[in-house]
């Protein structure tokens, strides 16, 4: 850890500001993320709810028109450092993206793909040690009784409900820290919504969780601390509860209550 | 209530109308592929035999078979794939994968349209230039297969390119966010998922090289050799030139051999277009996605 203080952190940026081409996306953000607990974030769309979750794992620059300035720390580190590998970032760093999007292989190749990346060109790793590693990271995220007879089905077979936990359990072997999730319920219906919920709420504790929502209600019942954007700034951030009580800001209130969104 | 009213039976009439339009467009389309096929089965098919296959051409091409021609635009169009496949495929994996939008990438796509709208007979003097002149490779299989190799390029990179942007972004999210590399995302995921678009591209452009006339007839093809090519050094006879050598420059050879010779060229090019076809309709059924 470079900074003490800073590696009390998940996430935390510094005056962050981020272009797209003219378009200015973020203005000034400073945002801290706790470890170890599920920080939603909500606002109206185009609020750069989403824009600030892909730079947290620098996914954002594939768009060669994306400028950024200040800093982001992710463990007490500066992601934009000289000497930083960005496959190393992202290891540290799983997504969740909105629409489920397990790659046309089996269930077991999506959930060993990022371990057979990474651990399995280290060192010689078993069969055993595979078939281990796949069955703890389905069983983290509730699947494992589902799938444990089909593991060489392809996944894209499986409910969106279903693959969005499995993109979830693929990240796992990887041993992220963070994981960023980007409207993960909203391609699916109310049970499976509040299947994964579960799910995130279970892995509370061992991973530091940012969910991006335009579910408010998600958002008040599955976060600890959530932060309320409003073109490109953060208006408040407190815990949840709080905030959505007792907001200090009339924007904020205006929101939760759907005077816009 | 629900009887037609005047207006609905002029929009029906009108309707109809259209409707047998655009089918006597469609009829028309196919009528001169029938008329092609069917004169040239008529007229050239009793000159098919395993001796028209197999043997050399004699006596001034009035007699005898195509063997030379057939082998060597097999040599040609094999060639010709070995050296723009390699080529147009990695050129579009740069442009689709790697390549950022910017000025040059733009200027790059625009080059190869035009590339692909170069007529071929200006292939042809550019290949004469540069791989037989300049480069003194000389008239030979070689030099004709490279004309070819750059006129086929611009559309194994577009259809090339067309596939790998058929695979959806989000795997390859999927797999940056695991912290999968560029190359490892293209090799694990991007060209398994896309192999068959671009293998029915480059079977398309198969057929296509091996009806081009233009691009070979000053480069490395020749009208009459006597024996079968032994390396990529050697010119050769190939089936594009024959029949434009029979139609137009040889004399006294019988009317059955040049639709023969027709008939087997268009053979040769109407099988690739099916086996590319049956092939797409059998990859895209293993898709998942």
């Amino acid at each position: 850890m470079d900074s003490g203080a800073r590696g009390d952190h998940a996430i935390e940026t510094r005056g962050l500001n981020l272009w797209y081409g003219d378009f200015q996306a973020l203005y000034d953000v400073d945002l801290t993320v706790k470890r170890g607990i599920i920080t939603s974030m909500i606002g109206p769309s185009g609020c750069g709810k989403t824009t600030m979750l892909r730079t947290c794992n620098r996914i954002i620059e594939r768009l060669g028109y994306v400028r950024t300035t200040g800093s982001v720390y992710v463990l007490g580190h500066d992601i934009f450092g000289d000497d930083v590998e960005l496959v190393q970032v992202r290891k540290q760093i799983g997504m969740v993206f909105q629409r489920p999007n397990p790659l046309p292989i089996s269930i077991r190749d999506n959930v060993l793909f990022g371990f057979k990346l990474h651990e399995a060109r280290l060192r010689r790793v078993s069969a055993a040690e595979e078939d281990e590693v796949l069955e703890s990271s389905l069983r983290q995220v509730l699947l494992w009784d589902t799938v444990k007879d089909r593991l060489d089905k392809p996944a894209t077979g499986l409910s969106l409900e279903e693959q969005q936990k499995l993109c979830i359990a693929r990240l796992l072997p990887v041993k992220p820290a963070v994981l960023l999730m980007d409207e993960p319920c909203s391609a699916l219906d109310p049970a499976g919504t509040e299947a994964v919920e579960e799910l995130i709420w279970k892995l509370r504790g061992d991973y530091t969780i940012l969910i991006v929502t335009h579910n408010m209600a998600q958002a008040r019942r599955a976060s600890d601390e959530c932060v309320f954007m409003l073109l490109g700034r953060i208006i408040e951030h407190g815990r949840t509860e709080e905030l959505f009580l007792a907001p200090e800001h009339s924007e904020t209130s205006d929101y939760i209550e759907g005077r816009y969104g | 209530m629900f009887a037609p009213t005047p207006l609905n039976r002029r929009s029906y009439r009108k309707q109809r109308l259209a409707r047998a339009v655009f089918f006597l467009m469609t009829v028309a389309l196919i009528v001169p592929v029938l008329v092609i096929v069917g004169t040239l089965v008529i007229r050239g098919g009793p000159a098919i035999s395993w001796e028209f296959l197999f043997t050399p051409p004699r006596n001034f091409m009035t007699e005898g078979g195509i063997l030379p021609a057939l082998v060597g635009t097999v040599w040609l169009v094999l060639v010709a794939l070995l050296a723009s496949v390699p080529v147009g495929v990695a050129a579009a994996l740069y442009l689709s994968e790697y390549a950022p939008d910017n000025l040059l990438t733009r200027t790059i796509n625009l080059a190869i349209i035009n590339l692909a709208g170069v007529p071929s007979i200006v292939h042809a003097l550019f290949g004469v230039g540069a791989f037989v002149l300049f480069f003194r490779i000389g008239a030979s299989i070689l030099a004709a297969s490279l004309t070819l190799a750059v006129m086929t390029l611009p559309v194994v990179i577009v259809a090339t390119r067309e596939s790998l942007q058929a695979v959806p972004q989000a795997f390859r999210e999927a797999c940056w966010n695991m912290g999968a590399t560029r190359w490892q995302t293209i090799r694990k995921v991007v060209l398994p998922n896309s192999i068959s678009g671009i293998l029915t591209g480059v079977i398309l452009e198969v057929s296509r090289t091996t009806g081009e006339t233009a691009p070979i007839m000053f480069t490395g093809a020749a009208a009459f050799v006597a024996f079968l090519p032994e390396s990529v050094f050697d010119q050769t006879m190939a089936m594009s030139y024959h029949l434009y050598y029979l139609a137009t420059q040889a004399t006294d050879v019988p009317e059955q051999t040049t639709f023969g010779v027709a008939l087997v060229l268009i053979a040769i090019v109407l099988a690739m277009n099916a086996i590319s076809i049956a092939f797409r309709v059998y990859l895209r059924g293993q898709k998942k996605w």
